[in-house]
């Protein structure tokens, strides 16, 4: 296995584009990546793309192909992935896979989502195809739904409480505010939290992330044409995913989810690095409740320790290890098949000191988090600054 | 929405009528729905139909405020994860029961029940709910 590093990254504003349609958003992404990796497009050699749900929402499959060519980057190979809500971050590690083994130097990653084109009735049954839609979804489950039954069983082991996730919340739009990528650049408090409705109880509106158009693109090279070509590269140190039940209710436990704990437990032996040599982290906090499950399975903080974690601040910017500075999915926004290479750019900015107001300091480690539905897929990446 | 489809309801009758499931003889798992390999055995797994109990508790609820098509009207329900007699767990809907008594490790029953009509033109689908007992 080859080393492989980021060399390049391009994203759009997360939010509502009504002007700008999917081609539109993956090409902007795809572009400033190619123009900030300072390759040529002739020098790409394979494209891996991640989408959820572009049937659904627009009607359009074949996304492999439609980026190569929007891209200009006709004839080589272009291929979507699909891993629900992990589609991005699956697509990042497949393209790791392929330049690890030598089969290419440099491929370039995209991850796409355009959600507001439907109404949120059919959003949600587009996202529901993320869970079980023959025994959970259609028996009136919804995503929301699902991570409330993982909330409510935490509450009930671990004392968890609604203020502690509604400080995810709270947290993540803080930090979204120096985000001029977030959809959400705007602070809330817990109570804002609190009387915001319930969807499924006890999750509130606001502690759901939103419903997002956005497309994020890294450029990955070996390290060795990394170097290169490359002022300061990011390497990917470790690339890991697993797998779990699609149906929540066919889990080993309700207050962990077990394919974060496999995927993680890999990529700290590959590594060699422990939970607490990490210095920032970008978590899947779909739900807030996901973003405590993911500090504890993580090894940040011991199970049923993330809520109280949250309310310190100890995983605010500046805390012990700063968790979803760029915002999360929660205030950064969550156009699904983009959500795991976005995670990826913010880690890319971080270790290169260019994260501006949200930059942690002397940051030599982080990690991203994606994960799939409930649980039945996530994706641990870990990531070092390249020292030439 | 693709769930009203005739042949998707009609092939699920067994299941979501009865609790239709299977149970392996090699390690005494039970699963709902069948599965055609047991995960734990795999190949030296032997699987024969099994009826599920019908009771159970309450292993996780909510409360669903906002449904998706087919259940708008039905808000707000509740959903339930259920541990059956027999360790098998499955996600339903709690129906005709006091919401005071809804909590972790109330005591449930299988009642049959009309679960959407999404499809106007379609057939109307009909499950297992679960009701709070005692």
């Amino acid at each position: 296995m080859r080393s492989v590093s980021i060399i390049g990254a391009g994203l759009t504003t997360f939010g509502e584009h009504w002007e700008k349609s999917f081609r539109e958003l993956i090409a902007e992404a795809g572009i400033q990546a190619i123009q900030d990796a300072g390759v040529s497009g002739g020098q790409i050699e394979a494209i891996y793309g991640g989408a959820m749900a572009s049937g659904r929402f627009i009607g359009q499959e074949h996304i492999g192909a439609l980026i190569a060519d929007q891209l200009g980057l006709n004839p080589i190979p272009s291929v979507r992935l699909e891993a629900a809500c992990a589609s991005g971050g699956v697509a990042l590690r497949n393209a790791y896979l392929a330049v690890a083994s030598g089969m290419y130097d440099i491929v370039a990653v995209g991850g796409v989502e355009k959600m507001t084109e439907v109404s949120t009735e059919d959003a949600g049954f587009a996202l529901g195809g993320a869970g079980d839609q023959e025994t959970e979804l259609f028996m009136g489950a919804t995503f929301p739904a699902l991570y409330a039954l993982l909330a409510r069983a935490h509450m009930e082991e671990f004392g968890t409480t609604e203020e502690q996730m509604a400080a995810v919340a709270v947290k993540n739009h803080k930090n979204a505010v120096n985000n001029p990528f977030a959809q959400y650049r705007r602070e809330i408090t817990i109570e804002d939290v609190m009387k915001s409705g319930y969807v499924a109880s006890p999750l509130k509106l606001l502690d759901c992330s939103p419903i997002t158009d956005g497309a994020a693109a890294v450029i990955i090279a070996s390290s060795d044409v990394a170097k290169k070509v490359c002022e300061n590269p990011v390497e990917i140190l470790a690339s890991e995913q697993a797998s779990d039940s699609l149906a929540l209710s066919k889990r080993k436990s309700l207050t962990e989810l077990d394919a974060t704990k496999v995927a993680v437990k890999q990529a700290y032996e590959r590594t060699g690095l422990k939970a607490k040599d990490i210095d920032f982290a970008e978590v899947h906090d779909c739900f807030t409740i996901n973003e405590i499950l993911a500090t504890e399975d993580l090894g940040f903080f011991k199970k049923g320790e993330g809520g109280k974690a949250v309310e310190k601040g100890k995983t605010a910017l500046g805390g012990e290890i700063p968790v979803n500075t760029s915002g999360g999915l929660k205030a950064k926004g969550h156009p699904v098949g983009a959500t795991g290479v976005a995670q990826a750019i913010e880690a890319y900015w971080q270790l290169r000191g260019a994260a501006d107001k949200r930059q942690v300091k002397d940051a030599e480690y982080g990690l991203t988090h994606n994960v799939g539905g409930s649980g039945a897929t996530a994706v641990v990446n870990i990531y070092r600054r390249l020292e030439k | 929405m693709t769930t009203g489809f005739p042949p998707l309801l009609w092939r699920r009758f067994p299941e979501r009528y009865t609790l239709a499931g299977n149970k392996c003889e090699t390690c005494g798992t039970s699963y709902f729905p069948a599965r055609k390999v047991c995960p734990n055995c795999r190949r030296r797994g032997k699987l024969v139909d099994e009826s599920m109990p019908r009771k159970g508790k309450i292993v996780s609820w909510t409360q669903c405020f906002v449904g998706p098509t087919g259940f708008e009207h039905e808000t707000p329900y509740f959903v339930a994860i259920i541990e059956l007699e027999n360790k098998v767990r499955l996600l339903a809907q709690l129906v005709d029961s006091d919401e005071k008594k809804v909590k972790t490790g109330a005591c449930v029953e299988k009642v049959f029940r009309k679960i959407n009509d999404a499809d106007k033109s379609g057939p109307i689908a009909y499950g297992y709910k679960f009701k709070i007992v005692g």
